[in-house]
């Protein structure tokens, strides 16, 4: 067999990756040697490179480069997915100092394995073929098992970490096996190859290993039936690490999703259509009405965010430059309005103690009127009324379903928005008019500056909504 | 009899049922999930060399070779985990991981 001898690839479009994974390194050695004592430096270190790998992103030239012999690709798409991830991974950084000194977790390499998480969801957002993309995933899913079995004298943490490793490992066989169908009968691993494959008719196994790559997906986006293990995931892991994941993974996910199944099966659309429609009503429907009956908020946003997936998927089942418009402003908003939501369950403490049911948050509005303000307004926007930032973000994946001729579908979108309102509805009745619980400490500044930040975010949003909506466009039309 | 592409794809498909079977229907404990996963892994392993000899590429030992270290790592992982947890506890039936129901 020939072996062609390849020059050295071109670094420049993985540089905020380099940075990152070179920091990753230099941190386990400043780590080893200082100890847990160097966790403020850690974090400061860690915090400053991901904003430097963001201006680096920004930086980029526009338009689309691939290096590595085609198997990483950064364009606008892949781009605006990773500075939503950097945004998710520094606040789950800043929100998660004082919570991890607070329950006596704080060890250094929380921080670490935050970052090398998030070089996966990057590498998840570039990859441009099979084999990196699989990378990327193990690279994110095992630094999130670790993560999220952070405090390990906890039987609910553990018992989380467990759960989510066995069903992620097993999501990822799935996605494997789907990987190595998909290889086998186009005989090509890279995108661009496969989809110019498929466009030829016929191909039973080629369908065959798609249907096993969209179950390894649907489980990373944890949309159903491949949700089980995210309530408990929300529930038991500390809560930075649910926040983290409830935001800067799913990012990474929905765009692998996208760029694999627009990128390498577009033409196909007609086949694949079908699944993503079947998922996105599923778990819009799941999201909805299994929420009604939680007490506990952390759990409630785990349905929340199924729910929601379920709405991104929308646009993805249009399979249109506006469903995926629609995906990336979906998503930006998906991301602000959570991480606003966990500021304020982190603040939810009384004397030290930490508290999570819906019912610890009564009267609120009496005893710490501005987190109920803000937590309202955040969760006015989830349910979607006009004019905070959660309308636009639904009003633009179904608008691409309609367009798509999808009726049905937003049709039961809209249905299962009004549904899942009462129980956002709920909360907000008992922060305004239920008998004052006892109050929380004052808020960390750190989460009021994140949970004002988000609020002001979906307030305000018709004043952003101009530039993000070009930025969604631009993004969108890359993959096309 | 000639071995072909064919018998591999059966091998490996049957490998691959037994794995995921091995994760649902086993009742008694952890480590057997563990091994379970193994086999999936294994299973993608013969698709992915077999592929690579049919196709006459080298794609698909590559892989094959990234999912060895990868589901090497895997395992590590799962094991700690698996130790945290048996630590808190003190027991690995799969009957017995409930504490968060609903």
């Amino acid at each position: 067999m020939n072996v062609p001898v390849s020059p050295v690839p071109d670094f420049g479009p993985a540089l905020p990756e380099i940075l990152l994974a070179v920091t990753a390194l230099a941190l386990v050695l400043i780590g080893a040697f200082r100890g847990d004592g160097a966790k403020k430096l850690i974090d400061g270190i860690a915090i400053t490179a991901l904003l430097v790998a963001g201006l680096l992103l920004i930086d980029q030239s526009p338009g689309r480069v691939s290096t590595f012999n085609e198997a990483f690709v950064v364009d606008s798409f892949a781009r605006v997915m990773k500075l939503l991830t950097l945004i998710g991974a520094i606040a789950a950084i800043v929100m998660s100092t004082r919570f991890l000194r607070e329950a006596k977790i704080a060890r250094f390499e929380y921080t670490i394995l935050i970052l090398l998480s998030t070089i996966g969801m990057m590498m998840m957002c570039s990859a441009n073929e099979l084999i990196s993309l699989y990378l990327g995933v193990e690279l994110q899913s095992l630094a999130l098992y670790v993560i999220a079995t952070m405090n390990r004298d906890d039987e609910k943490s553990a018992e989380a970490g467990l759960k989510y490793f066995v069903l992620g490992a097993l999501s990822s066989g799935m996605l494997l096996y789907g990987m190595s169908l998909v290889y086998g009968f186009t005989g090509s691993v890279t995108f661009p190859a496969i989809a110019k494959v498929v466009s030829a008719p016929g191909g039973a196994g080629v369908m065959f290993g798609l249907v096993f790559i969209v179950a390894g997906l649907a489980f990373k986006m944890s949309v159903v039936p491949f949700h089980m293990w995210t309530p408990d995931v929300y529930e038991g892991a500390p809560t930075p690490v649910a926040a983290f994941v409830a935001t800067a993974p799913k990012m990474a996910a929905v765009a692998m999703t996208v760029r694999i199944l627009v990128d390498g099966f577009l033409p196909v659309l007609k086949d694949w259509q079908p699944i993503i429609i079947f998922v996105a009503i599923a778990s819009m429907g799941l999201g909805a009405f299994a929420g009604i009956g939680q007490r506990n908020i952390k759990r409630l946003m785990a349905y929340s965010s199924i729910g929601n997936m379920g709405y991104a998927l929308v646009g993805l089942a249009a399979g249109s430059i506006a469903g995926v418009e629609g995906i990336v402003i979906f998503m930006a908003i998906y991301l602000a309005m959570t991480i606003g939501v966990f500021a304020v369950i982190l603040a939810m403490q009384i004397d030290g103690r930490r508290v999570e049911q819906i019912t610890d948050l009564a009267g609120a509005a009496r005893t710490n009127p501005g987190l109920a303000f803000a937590m309202a307004a955040l969760l006015f926007s989830l349910i979607g009324i006009p004019p905070l930032a959660g309308f636009f973000a639904k009003f633009y994946v179904f608008a691409a379903a309609i367009e798509a001729k999808l009726f049905v579908l937003a049709v039961i979108g809209i249905v299962t928005s009004v549904v899942s309102a009462y129980y956002y509805l709920r909360i907000i009745k008992v922060m305004y008019f239920d008998e004052p619980a006892p109050a929380f400490q004052p808020m960390a500044i750190e989460l009021k500056s994140l949970m004002w930040l988000s609020a002001g975010f979906v307030i305000l949003f018709a004043i952003v909504a101009g530039p993000l909506k070009n930025v969604a466009q631009l993004a969108a039309k890359s993959l096309f | 009899m000639e071995i072909g592409l064919s018998h591999y794809l059966v091998v490996a498909g049957a490998l691959f049922t037994i794995g995921v079977f091995g994760i649902f229907i086993n009742r008694k404990n952890v480590i057997v999930i563990l091994m379970s996963i193994e086999l999936i892994l294994l299973a993608v392993n013969i698709n992915l060399v077999a592929f690579a000899m049919h196709l006459g590429d080298l794609t698909g030992q590559v892989f094959a070779l990234l999912v060895l270290t990868v589901a090497a790592a895997e395992a590590a992982i799962g094991l700690a985990i698996l130790v945290v947890y048996f630590r808190n506890r003190g027991t690995i039936a799969v009957e017995d991981i409930n504490v968060m129901k609903g």
